[in-house]
């Protein structure tokens, strides 16, 4: 459960750098695809690596790919996703700031396999630190000779450029993100068809996070069947996890898939227990969108099994006493919390985000902020947490994009498992009125 | 809906002079490079960028004007463009934008004391600017900081594990001007492009 793959060389000085990064194997992948495999061979062998997206939705990476239109007479297009900003998640960021190499060489070996020529890393705009080392990154691999015209003499050509946002957290959509990317607003665009048909300038297009990229160089070096038994079962490999909240010790952490949720939580290794030696209250696994699980829920599903960290045992029990793995934001929250008042942190979050395109999201993230609102200081009706589960049913599942399902998820869960918080906030206004009263529970 | 507040406020185009520098000017034309020939309205986001720090931190009507004329596009373009992201400003800014993180988990690990304190300290509320023009306070959602909250950016710095003690530091560093020492844990970049 220590395999480090990712970060192995984390600690190594000037690991940031070409050079560095090139003497502990770096780049060996681009030069083995560019020689020795054919681009179907590098699609095949990380179909063989399991390999799921790690930007949150865990969709099988190869057959991602293999879905690029490869009859298209357009230039076909990769774009890497580092929009990052689902609260609770700052891995991407992480790997950028210390091993952007890891990110170019995956992105090389994967245009390789796509038959792309110009690729783009699009970056949230608050990172403009992180797009000053990526850029410096670029600089030293196109001097190297692995970017540019006639990469290491076999006649490949690749470009990549780094493209800044601006603030909006919907462009983490892909299809937001490639319309923010031609320069206009990020809406979501309807699918079909998917942009491995018609995505950037109507070409072919494959849209990939940025640890789900990092990952492909390591994979070619080890072999997809290899990586294949890192893991557990379809959850292969290794995640980074990004834990922060109430806890020791907030930071990215790499961990083997299966690793006990109890043991994350609590190892020295890894979260190292709950800060200031109070109880664990809830934790959302996946960043702000899924499901919010109480304490002892998250530890061991409602069968009475231990929780481990991967797709499938996250979301065991489904909506009613499970969650998601997601993007692998893992934020915990301390028995001191207050959850409507986090609750409605994270909707006015989702209000503020919405693109304003779809009438269910526009408008219904917007009216259970404020409901969310009227019941944490102390105005809440009797019939407020029916209205809310009632706006999120009708929310969800209603939008072109996920970020409606995304709004919905954290009320809905919120109300089913702390039902009884929301109920006392209601019948208690006199204790809910005073500014930072914290979790209920101290009261009942 | 970021930008949803401007329905409320007049723009006027004043028909003022507006120019990128020649060094400018050459740097704006590699970035639209980067695309296709005929996808010239792609540089619209990395350009703004661009405009808002040459023209005084913020696109006035005339700055957007002169960015459509750059780019072949319709002013329309870059005002629907400009009012959705929550980094570009429409109105004037100071010359240091505070913006701190109000979201989730920031919030609980003490993200709302510090906007308090920061509000309290520089007597303005959100979205105000400081009567001598140095900052605009700005309470934004999740920076992607998570692990080092609470945390704030100041322009293009990350300022993350804040206490009210650094807060004190880091304005009055940047109040003397003399913000070349970095206060522990910041995280900066000269040039961004």
């Amino acid at each position: 459960m220590d395999r480090q793959i990712l970060l192995e060389h984390i600690a190594v000085p000037g690991i940031e750098t070409f050079d560095v990064f090139r003497s502990k194997g770096g780049y060996n992948a681009v030069a083995k695809v560019l020689k020795e495999l054919s681009s179907e061979d590098v699609v095949a062998e990380i179909k063989k690596s399991g390999l799921r997206g790690r930007g949150g939705a865990g969709f099988p990476t190869g057959l991602k790919w293999s879905f690029i239109d490869k009859k298209s007479s357009k230039p076909k297009y990769l774009v890497c996703n580092a929009d990052e900003s689902e609260p609770g998640t700052f891995k991407d960021r992480y790997l950028m700031e210390h091993l952007p190499h890891q990110l170019i060489e995956g992105m090389i070996v994967s245009s390789y396999a796509l038959g792309v020529n110009t690729a783009y890393i699009y970056v949230r705009g608050e990172f403009k630190y992180i797009i000053g080392i990526l850029n410096k990154a670029l600089r030293e691999t196109y001097s190297n000779g692995f970017l540019g015209n006639n990469i290491l003499g076999t006649g490949y050509n690749l470009d990549i450029h780094v493209h800044p946002g601006a603030g909006a957290y919907i462009c983490g959509e892909e299809t937001a993100l490639l319309e923010s990317l031609e320069g206009k607003r990020g809406n979501p665009r309807i699918k079909p068809p998917f942009p491995a048909s018609k995505g950037l300038y109507d070409s072919p297009t494959v849209v990939n996070n940025v640890e789900t990229l990092a990952v492909v160089g390591p994979i070619i070096n080890m072999g997809g069947e290899k990586y294949a038994s890192i893991g557990l079962g379809k959850s292969s490999g290794t995640k980074l996890i990004s834990a922060c909240g109430n806890i020791n010790k907030p930071g990215v952490f790499e961990i083997e898939m299966g690793l006990p949720v109890e043991e994350f939580i609590y190892s020295q290794k890894y979260c190292g227990g709950i800060s200031n030696n109070k109880k664990m209250k809830a934790v959302i696994p996946g960043g702000s969108s899924v499901p919010i699980l109480p304490a002892n829920l998250i530890l061991k599903t409602a069968k009475g099994i231990p929780r481990l960290l991967t797709y499938e045992s996250l979301s065991e029990g489904g909506f009613e006493t499970g969650t998601m793995l997601g993007s692998g934001g893992f934020i915990v929250y301390d028995e001191d919390t207050c959850i409507v008042r986090n609750t409605w942190n994270l909707t006015r979050f989702y209000h503020h985000e919405s693109c304003g395109q779809c009438s269910p999201c526009r408008e219904g993230t917007g009216w259970m902020e404020k409901v969310l609102h009227r019941i944490e200081t102390g105005e809440g009706r009797s019939h407020d947490m029916d209205l809310l589960v009632s706006i999120a049913s009708k929310i969800e599942g209603n939008t072109i994009c996920p970020l409606g399902d995304a709004a919905a998820w954290p009320v809905a869960s919120a109300i089913r498992h702390f039902r009884n918080e929301f109920e006392f906030h209601v019948a208690h206004p006199e204790i809910v009125k005073i500014k930072d009263h914290g979790s209920i529970e101290k009261y009942t | 809906m970021p930008g949803f507040k401007i329905d409320h406020i007049q723009y006027k185009k004043n028909n003022l002079k507006v120019e990128f520098s020649a060094d400018t000017l050459e740097k704006v034309e590699k970035i639209i490079a980067r695309y296709p020939a005929e996808c010239r309205k792609s540089a619209l986001l990395p350009v703004l960028h661009i405009a808002q720090e040459e023209f005084g931190g913020y696109l006035s009507v005339d700055v957007m004007d002169y960015v459509a004329v750059i780019l072949g596009i319709q002013y329309i373009e870059v005002y629907e463009v400009a009012t959705f992201y929550s980094q570009f400003y429409l109105e004037k800014t100071g010359k240091y934008v505070i913006e701190v993180c109000r979201t989730g988990p920031c919030a609980i690990c003490g993200g709302e004391k510090i906007s308090e304190y920061l509000q309290k300290k520089l007597k303005i509320s959100d979205g105000e600017t400081t009567s001598d023009g140095l900052f605009t306070l700005r309470e934004v959602e999740c920076l992607g900081a998570c692990g080092y909250a609470p945390a704030m950016q100041i322009n293009t710095e990350f300022y993350e594990h804040l206490t009210v003690d650094k807060i004190d530091t880091i304005l009055d560093l940047l109040t003397k001007n003399t913000n070349t020492e970095k206060p522990e844990g910041s995280r900066w970049t000269d040039k961004f492009f």
